[in-house]
């Protein structure tokens, strides 16, 4: 059975206990689901509230400097000699990615929901310092809690943090990354019940997070809609967009899911699916439960959760959103992958061509343009979620290119 | 289709309301530190003084529970633990023991990937008497607990400081054998049980259900104990259990001999606190 003879839209989902088909839900434990059941009724009050969505408008405005461009890659478009290449610009966002968009809405939750404290998760830091961020603006406590690997591997992220006045937690329990992160925050969080407020950084946890995370992040896919109609009269063939646990690709998907548009979402391959060291959940893993969803997880024959691993910091997680399973399953998206070295060949070839140093997240979404661009004709459009920016990864990233003979 | 009959929790808290005497759980991680030790542990829980016993299937990744629990599952894991090695542990244990009741302790990605029927009917033939999975709350009450029940296999809910009385209505819906007080707001093994909310929450939880009431999460000394038992039907140790079991080890993490008998006397310290004894 195609989407299409399932449902007329496949635009609202999830049901409202937060399912999308079989995936998403509310595994977390009974300690954990009288704050869950508070962001839920938080969420809704303020979801159908004009004046919360004006609000946030205005610091979409203002404040992180949306809407974010839409602008043809000329160069690279050139160099491939096939298809026209588009990137949305949500690297220009202040704090140079698109988890901004995210964060300033539930901390705008957060103040009307009357908490004083902050907490997060993060892996390459990015979500950290936007929530860091946020929490400066709004004089709001903020505890980001990091893998101690993580913290290790992107120390920059961890200064502007600190910076910000956030305060960084080490995360050594597991695998001392972005999942351990996360199961820490959890039980951080249900001690902390009355003042604390959880800024889950991606389109995973329990419902209503996947939701309410991919509402906030449809700006980019509603901006680009309006974009491209401007500037060629018509809608896309192809959205292309890189994939950890999936916020800016649902943002930039979501709006088009009932169009007429092949869509596209890159996962990271690590040394190649077939190594076992990748973080590709729905290419090499199967249907679990964590951090209160059931999705696709990278797990071992016995259910334990196995650990991901990417040269991008940002994609190096097991699970990916539950409504990117549900897109998977029901064939909506197509789901593919890049390795690292293919990451690293685009995040140069997209520094020397087109003046823009990409995160190595998005990387990953140009490596996989690159092997299907050239065989595209010149009418097709694609457009690529430059989700962020690279600054962040030079010092990861400069010694392999060496190494490589790419720089 | 296979169904419970054993009734040993019932058993158990029948008998001890005649004699108004209440219940020790002792809680371990099947497998920790590694198969052997930890079955000789669990066969002798009964001896010292454990009523029943929660028996934790290890998981990575150990949402709800503390440094302490959290250390004990991956000790578990790296000596080889599994759900399939956990229920052989329950079918060892009740070659030599028929009557304390063991409730399976743990996370629902195991039991999802072993297949919800196979995982019932195997927990069932192993000889356990109920289930504690703590992520699914009522919500996802379709994947479980709704299937545990028309298997006859007690599922016990937790309630928490922060669990109101609507809330309550809910989660005592389909609760069945006891119901599990999670005394602090927090993870597993942090604080110390607060006794006069507990003695509160108690009191409140007598007025919803006929139920059994156990107490966890903060219950560290015999003291504890004595107080607990006082006012609840159970108390349940497990931090203070597996921390034993920790510190007995030698530097590579592997059991000494004085493994298991340093981590008895605990639980024969502990029993020597409970009402009735």
């Amino acid at each position: 059975m195609s989407y299409k003879e399932t449902a007329n839209t496949l635009r609202n989902a999830p049901d409202e206990n937060g399912h999308f088909g079989i995936f998403g839900g509310q595994y977390v434990a009974e300690t954990l689901m009288p704050l869950i059941i508070e962001v839920c009724d938080a969420w809704s009050a303020s979801k159908n509230d004009p004046s919360f969505w004006s609000e946030l408008e205005y610091y979409r405005k203002h404040y992180i400097g949306r809407p974010s461009p839409l602008y043809l890659a000329s160069r690279l478009t050139e160099h491939f000699n096939g298809a026209k290449l588009y990137f949305k610009r949500d690297e220009l966002n202040h704090t140079g990615a698109h988890k901004i968009n995210n964060v300033m809405g539930q901390a705008l939750i957060a103040r009307r929901m009357g908490k004083t404290k902050i907490i997060a998760e993060t892996g390459a830091g990015q979500h950290g310092v936007a929530t860091a961020t946020a929490c400066a603006l709004f004089n709001l406590d903020c505890e980001v809690f990091m893998g101690a690997e993580d913290v290790k591997r992107q120390k920059p992220n961890v200064d502007r943090m600190r910076l910000l006045g956030a305060k960084i937690h080490p995360v050594t329990s597991g695998s001392s990354t972005l999942k351990d992160a996360m199961n820490e925050a959890l039980r951080y969080w249900v001690s902390k019940a009355e003042t604390h407020f959880y800024i889950i950084g991606t389109v995973a946890g329990p419902h209503p997070y996947p939701e309410m995370v991919r509402d906030f992040q449809c700006v980019i896919g509603e901006e680009t809609k309006e974009q491209i109609m401007a500037v060629e009269g018509r809608l896309p063939d192809t959205l292309v967009a890189c994939i950890g646990g999936g916020s800016n690709a649902i943002g930039l998907f979501h709006p088009f899911l009932d169009d007429e548009v092949k869509i596209i979402g890159v996962e990271a391959a690590g040394y190649g699916v077939e190594t076992g060291l990748h973080a590709a959940s729905l290419t090499g893993g199967r249907p679990g439960i964590l951090h209160g969803n059931r999705t696709y997880l990278l797990q071992n024959e016995d259910g334990q959760i196995a650990e991901a691993h990417s040269i991008s910091a940002g994609l190096d997680y097991p699970g990916i959103g539950p409504e990117h399973s549900w897109l998977f399953e029901n064939g909506r998206v197509d789901y593919v992958c890049a390795t690292d070295e293919e990451a690293l060949e685009a995040f140069a070839l997209c520094s020397r061509l087109e003046g823009i140093i990409p995160a190595l997240e998005p990387a990953h979404a140009l490596a996989y343009i690159a092997t299907i661009i050239k065989t595209l004709p010149e009418d097709h459009i694609i457009i690529m979620n430059m989700c962020g920016r690279g600054d962040k990864d030079l010092e990861a990233v400069l010694p392999l290119l060496e190494k490589l003979g790419k720089l | 289709m296979i169904r419970y009959t054993s009734d040993r929790l019932n058993i158990l808290f029948k008998k001890l309301r005649s004699k108004d005497a209440s219940a020790l759980g002792i809680f371990i991680t099947a497998g920790d530190p590694d198969f052997d030790t930890s079955l000789k542990i669990m066969e002798s829980l009964p001896e010292e003084g454990a009523d029943m016993i929660e028996f934790g299937m290890p998981f990575s990744d150990p949402m709800a529970d503390g440094p302490a629990i959290q250390a004990s599952s991956k000790r578990a894991l790296e000596a080889g633990g599994s759900l399939k090695r956990t229920l052989d542990m329950v079918r060892l244990f009740r070659e030599k023991n028929n009557f304390t009741p063991i409730i399976l302790m743990g996370y629902y990605n195991p039991i999802y990937n072993f297949g919800v029927q196979q995982f019932l009917t195997e927990a069932i033939e192993a000889g356990a008497d109920g289930l504690i999975v703590v992520d699914l709350p009522p919500e996802e009450d379709e994947e479980l607990c709704l299937p545990a029940k028309e298997y006859n296999l007690p599922f016990v809910r937790l309630t928490a400081p922060t669990t109101s009385n609507e809330r309550l209505t809910t989660v005592l819906q389909n609760a069945t054998g006891f119901i599990y007080y999670v005394s602090i707001t927090g993870i597993t093994g942090t604080k110390d049980v607060p006794i006069d909310l507990v003695t509160h929450a108690v009191e409140n939880l007598k007025e919803h259900s006929k139920l059994p009431i156990a107490v966890g999460f903060g219950i560290k000394t015999r003291e504890h104990v004595e107080q607990i038992t006082r006012i609840a039907d159970a108390a349940i140790v497990g931090s203070e259990v597996v921390n034993a079991i920790a510190n007995s080890l030698d530097a590579d993490g592997k059991a000494k001999p004085e493994t298991i008998q340093t981590t008895l006397s605990l639980v024969r310290d502990l029993a020597a606190g409970v009402r009735g004894k």
